[in-house]
């Protein structure tokens, strides 16, 4: 009964969709009052009727109802709750719905905090929106049912995939795709200001907030995602240019593209046309990457199951949505016009030299990722692209960006100085240069690269604080906590995130440069030095875990003499015809990571051990985290909240006159 | 003239766009776990091995000269082989055309016993205890198959098991095409 209950929703919400995406819009074209008031109420309908889909499927789940093929190929009795719950998103149809209520719920925001939107942009604004919801669900109830019945059921499920099985899995898909999804607001905004041709700083405004939380979202997902392959699949690794990593990477890259440039036409309502085309990428990107992750065009070692008449389906909605945009795009964006104009060195030409960098760097991810099909698809063979490709594109493109980040936050609008911007930042020039050349001599190697990347990373935290100290050095107008109180939040946030990245850079370029691996084979009571340290291999214990067996390895660390810890890698048997999962031991820590992880058995008691020293690696992850955090402080931006105020008011002002 | 090319510009992302749908497209069609095998259409490799039902037989590619026939290489020891194993048996009993055994880094004793208990579908079985044969033949895991005409070129070669589907779509056509 409760599957019928959430198939019956998706139907309902289908109907409501449809109503959504068409009335409101053309009520919004001819001025009719009545049809543009239907979006707010059919938004959250529609939520509300997603929801309860959603929930049918959970209690499947929690009831484990193997009469549901969904439920029955991807969960067991004997499943943890915690999985049943990720069950949700652990297979195709799951994510798919995932999608859908995350879309939604998108909607039901906006339908709620923008109360101080003309009727005509909320109308367009989430009638868009509600056309995407349209096609995914279809999408749904046409190829991918999640609610499908099994006759006769089975009397246990297939079990979830035991790489699924992970605290990872539970976070990492939802993070994705709010950041995904999200993009689909400023995506949203950006129709509706064609439609009505009203693209202008007030259309990059409300559009501003809207991106950065899906952007602070998509930083997230991206990072759990990287965490989690590195503890999981059992060598350390944190990126892999895999197509699906690279399928988040792009509209992130686009996102980060798109921020910036908002800032830009709300600021000096320049750049509009510009803008409003990363808004369409950034999405588009996403639907893309829905594309490639769903339809199994490429190889990934996210192996997914691969259907064509899915695939067909998804790429005629790609065709609709982003072909569609695209040609209103060119039909519209001509009569655009430009913003104001500002010189060859200013804080415009330098945002837009990011921007082209930005795109260009995704340009190439996409390239590097579609091209081996390309090549498949022209009968030129079969290749595969691989991190030499990247790692070859990638750094030169981000290291202009990287030091204009430097530079960009100090130059004025409009027309800056150079010899002005040069006096302001040689305290910076000067930290940097001593840093990249101090550290490796630390370190012990030197090497180019390390150099590079440790200027760099000085370099922006240097000059954000140069940034930092010209608004709050004391002298007329108050104190330094005054006025570091008084500082906006969006400017806070700015900083917060460049600093994230120069944390990131430290941590990808002293991992490269200095990371030991050591693949040994260890029988009981060998050694192996590691770094500063030196691991004790002791022996091996098995055991059973909720659903799975284990077999867990004792390796004692010492650092000269004395024991510093004791590290437990594992290897988790689910069933018998699984291959058994690694779970690393790692002992982490701000200057590095110890890693330890189990391979073959070879012999009685002796295993292949593969010993790692990680330098800085955390870095990585933490400087992801930190560049959330800048998001964040940027929605708390004074100026948010005052609008937010300001609408209720309003709302609660309305409500009172109609009282 | 000017206007116009303006308008192309804007035209741009949308050309982009449809260039890449158009290879998407396609791409639906291609499987990109597919690995072409450098054999197809080259002789197959020579071998001169004994046998592993007699010791001591010799067992020669050039034997099957004039027949289109499968070299299906197994093992004992492989677990998707099993699987397969009853739909080669059925094949076999329709006697098509000839299967020959690739028995792959086995022992004699282990691969009888299979045999024995399985069921034989071939009409030989060479023993490539060493894996020469199989690495002459690329073979990277077992279960492998290859069809190879009457001039002892390959023409077809299935990497993992031989389903009875492949059998029906592909494999007996393909036959049927050869032995014309």
């Amino acid at each position: 009964m409760i599957p019928e209950i959430g198939n019956f929703a998706l139907m309902v919400a289908t109907a409501v969709a449809l109503t959504l995406g068409t009335l409101p819009i053309i009520g919004a074209q001819r001025g009719n009052l009545r049809w543009m008031a239907l979006a707010r109420p059919a938004a959250r309908m529609m939520f509300l009727l997603v929801v309860i889909a959603a929930s049918c499927l959970v209690a499947s789940f929690l009831n484990n109802d193997f009469s549901v093929v969904y439920v029955a190929t991807n969960s067991t009795r004997a499943l943890p709750v915690q999985y049943k719950l990720a069950a949700f998103w652990g297979g195709h149809e799951g994510s798919m719905l995932l999608w859908l209520l995350i879309l939604s719920f998108w909607m039901f925001t906006v339908s709620v905090f923008s109360t101080h939107l003309p009727r005509e942009m909320i109308a367009r604004i989430l009638g868009v929106m509600g056309l995407i919801a349209l096609g995914f669900l279809l999408f749904i109830l046409l190829t991918s049912n999640p609610f499908d019945r099994l006759m006769p059921a089975v009397a246990d499920g297939n079990d979830l995939n035991p790489l699924l099985q992970d605290p990872g899995m539970v976070a990492h898909p939802p993070m994705l795709y709010m950041g995904y999804v999200g993009f689909s607001v400023a995506f949203a905004f950006a129709i509706a200001a064609l439609l009505g041709g009203n693209l202008d700083a007030t259309w990059a405004r409300w559009s501003r907030p809207w991106t950065t939380v899906a952007w602070m979202f998509l930083t997230i997902g991206i990072c759990l995602g990287s965490a989690w392959a590195y503890y999981t699949l059992g060598w350390g690794g944190w990126w892999f240019w895999d197509p699906v990593e690279n399928a988040s990477f792009m509209p992130w890259l686009a996102g980060t593209a798109l921020m910036h440039s908002l800032a830009v036409t709300e600021k000096r309502s320049g750049f509009k046309v510009w803008t409003v085309l990363l808004a369409i990428f950034a999405f588009s990107l996403s639907l893309l990457g829905t594309f490639l992750v769903r339809s199994g065009v490429l190889t990934s070692v996210h192996a997914f199951a691969s259907d064509p008449r899915r695939g067909v389906f998804i790429l005629l909605f790609l065709g609709v949505v982003i072909g569609g945009s695209l040609a209103l795009f060119a039909w519209r964006a001509p009569k655009v016009g430009l913003g104001e104009r500002f010189e060859i060195v200013s804080r415009e030409s330098m945002l837009l030299t990011n921007n082209v960098l930005f795109l260009g760097a995704a340009a190439c991810v996409l390239l590097g990722t579609l091209y081996p099909l390309m090549l498949d698809a022209l009968g030129m063979g079969k290749i595969s692209v691989g991190p030499p490709y990247f790692d070859v594109v990638f750094v030169p493109l981000m290291a202009p960006a990287l030091f204009l980040m430097g530079i960009g936050p100090l130059a004025r609008w409009r027309k800056a100085n150079v010899p002005e911007i040069a006096a302001r930042l040689k305290w910076a020039i000067a930290v940097s240069v001593i840093c990249a050349v101090a550290v490796p001599l630390i370190e012990g190697k030197w090497s180019i690269m390390v150099a590079l990347g440790v200027l760099l990373a000085a370099w922006i935290v240097s000059s954000s604080m140069v940034n930092l100290w010209s608004r709050v050095r004391p002298g007329e107008g108050g104190q330094i906590g005054a006025k570091l109180a008084s500082l906006p939040r969006g400017y806070l946030g700015m900083l917060a995130a460049h600093v994230g990245v120069a944390v990131f850079i430290v941590g990808v370029t002293l991992v490269k440069g200095y990371e030991v691996e050591k693949d040994v084979r260890m029988d009981v009571g060998d050694t192996v030095a590691i770094g500063p340290y030196t691991a004790k291999f002791v022996g091996t214990s098995e055991g059973s875990g909720p659903n799975y067996l284990y077999l867990r390895g004792e390796f004692q660390i010492l650092r000269g003499e004395k024991l510093v810890r004791t590290m437990y890698p594992e290897k988790h048997q689910f069933s018998s015809k699984s291959e058994p999962m690694t779970d690393a031991a790692i002992a982490p820590g701000i200057t590095g990571d110890l890693y330890v992880s189990m391979g073959e058995s070879v012999g009685k008691t002796a295993w292949v051990v593969r010993v790692y020293y990680k330098p800085f690696v955390d870095w990585i992850w933490g400087g992801c985290m930190i560049m959330a955090f800048g998001g964040l402080l940027a929605l708390s931006d004074r100026r948010y909240r005052l609008a937010q105020r300001q609408s209720s008011a309003g709302i609660a002002a309305g409500a009172a006159s109609r009282a | 003239m000017a206007a116009s090319k303006f308008r192309l510009t804007f035209l741009l992302p949308l050309l982009v766009f449809v260039a890449i749908s158009g290879f998407l497209l396609k791409g639906l069609w291609l499987d990109p776990r597919e690995i072409p095998s450098p054999l197809i259409n080259k002789p197959a490799p020579d071998f001169h091995l004994e046998s592993l039902e007699t010791p001591g037989k010799i067992v020669d590619r050039k034997d099957m000269l004039g027949k289109v026939w499968m070299l299906n290489a197994w093992a004992s020891w492989c677990v998707a082989c099993r699987e397969e194993h009853p739909v080669l048996v059925e094949f076999s009993r329709s006697a098509a055309i000839p299967i020959v055994g690739l028995n792959y880094k086995d022992t004699r004793m282990e691969g009888m016993r299979w045999l024995a208990q399985f069921g034989n579908p071939y009409v030989t079985s060479v023993f490539d205890e060493a894996g020469r044969v199989g690495i002459d033949y690329g073979v990277y895991a077992v279960p492998e198959t290859f069809l190879i005409d009457k001039q002892g070129v390959v023409r077809f070669k299935q990497i993992g098991p031989v389903t009875p589907e492949l059998l029906e779509k592909t494999i007996l056509p393909l036959i049927r095409r050869l032995d014309a």
